[in-house]
């Protein structure tokens, strides 16, 4: 036990190589996209809509389609089944996402300069978990739109969930629901973190085994 | 050591999977699943049911803006499948889009609801359709202009002093300087002169008059005007390249006769076609010349000669239209069966060398066989004139009911196609600009005499689609059109850049309001103002209270930008239909009489919700 703790401890010290510090930086210009593309985009079709109503979901902003007045016909339409207006005040998200983007592309460039195995799975660790808990609060946010419906509505639906990554048929619209440049952006720099996490920590194992049979 | 150099691999390779899988990207189909257009279906339909079919969904090659008459209005279909696409009220109220029952419409219409709405002319630059404004006249003496940005009347200019039944009219000149009117009922001048009939020949004057045509704004004022002998001066079109600076109209009764004209105007051999100059004229008026009559300058071309010149045209022309190429001027004798091609080279000449054979009322009248090219046998009845490429003339023929179609230049007559029944104008496509399409021509006839499904005596028009792609023309398509086209324009499509919406950022409407908010009621001693907002599915205020003797002011403000989003605003008892645009601002003032409650609802279909978009206007009494 104590040796595994010595041994971890050991490659958590271990400085990078040039190949994953190539790939923080990597890793850290992928984040560059998350300011200016959209992560999310919701498309809806209906019989009326033919060219389709669309919904861009930015770190920062919500877009509508045709100038902004997709949002606008969004809401228009929504009020009928009693949901609430999509409002960029009602995304807290829209404060703390790119903040918080922006203070782990400084963690990753911290690693890149004076890294350690150890920094970089601090921030692989941090970016994993704020990624999966970035797409679960959009997955409720939707949730919380398709169930927190006035009882005074003109029309009563179901509480619904609209798609987070598909296709859904609701009422006469056809829904889609897909990951934008930014969100590919982020999943290629999460894949550039593991990597250089993997390839630092075997080259940490691999000298610290060859340090261990030099007899240290 | 191994298990988490083992448990990281694998870890990065499921993320990596994933990252793949997101990067390979599923997204939106680019149109909705659910509406695959249905396979073209196998065809065995004739060559005029191939070429006039539009599948539902496509879009016409053409619009057809189709002259109303005495209906007031512009009706719009596509060509090839005369399908009716919308109508454009200008001189008639028109509760389908509420036009004459708000404030800006009824000021505009005046203290006219009828006007006998004639000859719709395109605007102009060099010579070509530019898709910009639509002109047309109306006998009353006005001129309205359409914006073809929404298709809306803008402007309704007149009556204009002096000019008596304004049928020689709207053709506009080839940069839209001005578009023409002109008297067909010489009366004495100014307006509220007294003169005995008796004295129609020497004491009743003809007008023409140039009204200018702003370039930017299109705002129309009057330019100038020219005294006319008492002919009753009928439609024209402006010279072009050559020709250009001079416009032409012409002239039946020159016999200057009254009573039964039938009879009395139909005497002599020829009447007139008159060529004006009309940048002379622009040059005259700005240097102040003229005589004031009814408020403003009109030139007396016996004052003032050389610019009016009268050229001898077949008995009882209805129509001059300049070819494309500006070089001759061709007009038809209606009673004299012949269509007569002027040579504008001639006529300078002819000036250049006073080679007149007369005057009237001290206009000088060109020797006809000097001036004239050609004379075409083209058939009894000829009225009017339009052109394809090629030195393609097509002529109606309204005795004969039928289009002639022969060749400038070689004068030979190619083909003759028959009309159902009565063929009065006709319209090529951009058959009357300096550069004509060919393709489509529409015979605009006058009577359809039961080619269609029974409907009374009241009978529609009939307006006949014709092939002219090949040497031979070929009916294609009969359309039945409201009462009644005397001229249509007909312009490709892609000229045309309409908006869908009024943009919120262009309304500077001073009452507009964007906001639910915002909606309410003011008052000002006894004057109302009500701000209200329309949109889906709620009129906001959704009542008003009022006291009788107050005046009220509707100012309604529809805040879609949603195509097609549009809402009415009907008001039960006051016999009011507002129209409101997505983006635009309407208002009502209404004189508030009597007390009681009176319902308000929207109109215009708007959304499932829209029975229920409605309120009250409650008076209480005095």
């Amino acid at each position: 036990m104590r040796s595994l703790v010595e041994k971890s401890t050991h490659t958590l010290r271990h400085p990078l190589g040039l190949g994953p510090r190539g790939l923080l930086l990597v890793a850290a210009l992928l984040l560059v996209p998350t300011y200016v593309s959209p992560l999310w985009q919701l498309t809806m079709y209906a019989p009326q809509y033919q060219s389709g109503l669309r919904l861009d979901i930015y770190s920062y902003k919500l877009e509508g389609g045709n100038k902004g007045q997709d949002v606008k016909e969004i809401n228009i339409l929504n009020h009928y089944i009693g949901m609430r207006d999509l409002a960029a005040e009602d995304f807290t998200e829209f404060k703390w996402l790119p903040f918080v983007i922006g203070a782990v592309g400084l963690l990753i460039l911290r690693a890149v300069v004076f890294g350690t195995v150890g920094h970089v799975l601090d921030v692989t660790v941090l970016f994993v978990y704020f990624s999966l808990f970035s797409l679960w609060s959009f997955a409720y946010k939707l949730w919380s739109y398709g169930h927190d419906l006035a009882p005074t509505a003109a029309v009563k639906v179901q509480p619904f969930m609209p798609p987070v990554f598909g296709g859904q048929q609701i009422a006469n619209f056809e829904i889609y629901s897909y990951p934008q440049l930014g969100s590919y952006a982020l999943a290629a720099a999460a894949a550039a973190l593991l990597g250089a996490l993997a390839l630092s920590w075997r080259a940490a194992g691999r000298e610290g085994a060859a340090a261990a049979a030099a007899g240290y | 050591m191994d298990q988490y150099v083992k448990a990281v691999k694998v870890g990065g390779a499921a993320v990596a999977l994933v990252a793949g899988a997101l990067l390979l990207g599923q997204c939106a189909p680019s149109a909705p699943k659910g509406a695959k257009k249905a396979p073209a279906a196998a065809s065995d339909l004739q060559v005029a049911a191939m070429k006039t079919y539009v599948a539902p969904g496509d879009l016409d090659e053409y619009y057809l803006f189709s002259s109303g008459g005495h209906s007031g209005q512009v009706y719009v279909y596509g060509v090839p499948s005369m399908r009716h696409l919308s109508t454009i009220p200008v001189f008639t109220p028109y509760p389908g889009t509420g036009y004459g029952f708000d404030d800006d419409t009824k000021k505009m219409l005046g203290r006219f609801t009828w006007g006998d709405a004639h000859h719709p002319a395109l605007s102009e630059t060099n010579g070509d359709y530019d898709g910009r404004w639509l002109f047309i006249n109306e006998m009353n003496g006005r001129v309205a202009r359409i914006d073809l940005r929404d298709f809306k009347t803008k402007e309704i200019y007149g009556p204009a002093p002096n000019i008596s039944g304004n049928h020689g009219s709207s053709f506009v000149t080839p940069n839209t300087e001005y578009a023409i009117m002109s008297s067909r009922f010489p009366i004495p001048i100014p307006k509220g002169t007294y003169a005995p009939v008796e004295k129609f020949a020497t004491e009743y004057k003809g007008i023409a008059a140039g009204i200018k045509v702003d370039a930017k704004t299109g705002a129309m004022t009057l330019g100038w005007e020219v005294l006319l002998p008492p002919f009753d001066w009928d439609l024209g079109d402006a010279g072009k390249g050559p020709s250009d600076g001079w416009f032409f109209l012409t002239a039946y009764n020159a016999e200057r006769a009254i009573g039964k004209l039938e009879v009395t105007a139909s005497q002599r051999d020829r009447d007139y076609i008159v060529a004006i100059n009309w940048k002379e004229a622009e040059k005259h008026a700005a240097e102040g010349k003229g005589d004031l009559i009814g408020g403003v300058k009109v030139l007396d071309p016996k004052k003032i000669p050389g610019f009016v010149y009268l050229m001898p045209c077949g008995k009882s022309p209805h129509g001059v239209d300049v070819s494309p190429n500006g070089k001759w001027i061709v007009g038809s004798g209606k009673l004299a069966g012949i269509t007569t091609a002027f040579n504008f080279e001639k006529m300078m000449t002819a000036i250049r060398n006073k080679d007149f054979s007369g005057e009237e009322d001290g206009i000088p009248v060109l020797k006809y066989e000097s001036i004239k090219d050609a004379e075409v046998q083209v058939g009894l009845g000829p009225l009017h004139t339009q052109f394809g490429p090629d030195n393609t003339a097509y002529t109606s023929l309204f005795v004969d009911s039928a289009i002639v179609k022969w060749k400038l230049g070689t004068w030979e007559v190619v083909d003759k196609v028959p009309m159902s029944y009565s063929i009065g104008h006709l319209c090529a496509a951009e058959g009357d600009t300096v550069s004509p399409d060919g393709k489509y021509l529409v015979g605009l006839n006058k009577l359809s005499h039961g080619r269609h499904l029974p409907v009374g005596p009241s009978q529609p028009e009939s307006s006949q689609l014709v092939d002219i792609t090949e040497e031979k023309m070929k009916l294609i398509y009969d359309a039945f059109t409201e009462p009644e086209p005397h001229y249509a324009q007909m312009i490709k499509a892609d000229k045309i850049k309409a908006i869908e919406v009024y943009p919120k950022e262009e309304n500077k409407h001073p009452h507009a309001i964007w906001d639910v908010k915002d909606a309410g009621v003011t008052r000002q001693g006894d004057k109302v103002l009500v701000k209200a907002v329309l949109v889906r599915s709620t009129i906001t205020p959704t009542s008003v209270e009022v006291k009788q003797g107050d005046t009220v002011t509707f100012a309604l403000t529809n805040i879609e930008q949603t195509t097609d989003e549009l809402h009415g605003f009907g008001l039960l008892d006051w016999n009011t239909n507002i129209v409101v645009d997505p983006g635009e601002t309407k208002t009502v003032t209404l004189k508030i009489d009597r007390p009681g409650v009176f319902p308000y609802y929207c109109t215009n279909f708007c959304s499932a919700l829209h029975q229920e978009m409605q309120g009250y206007l409650v008076v209480k009494p005095k």
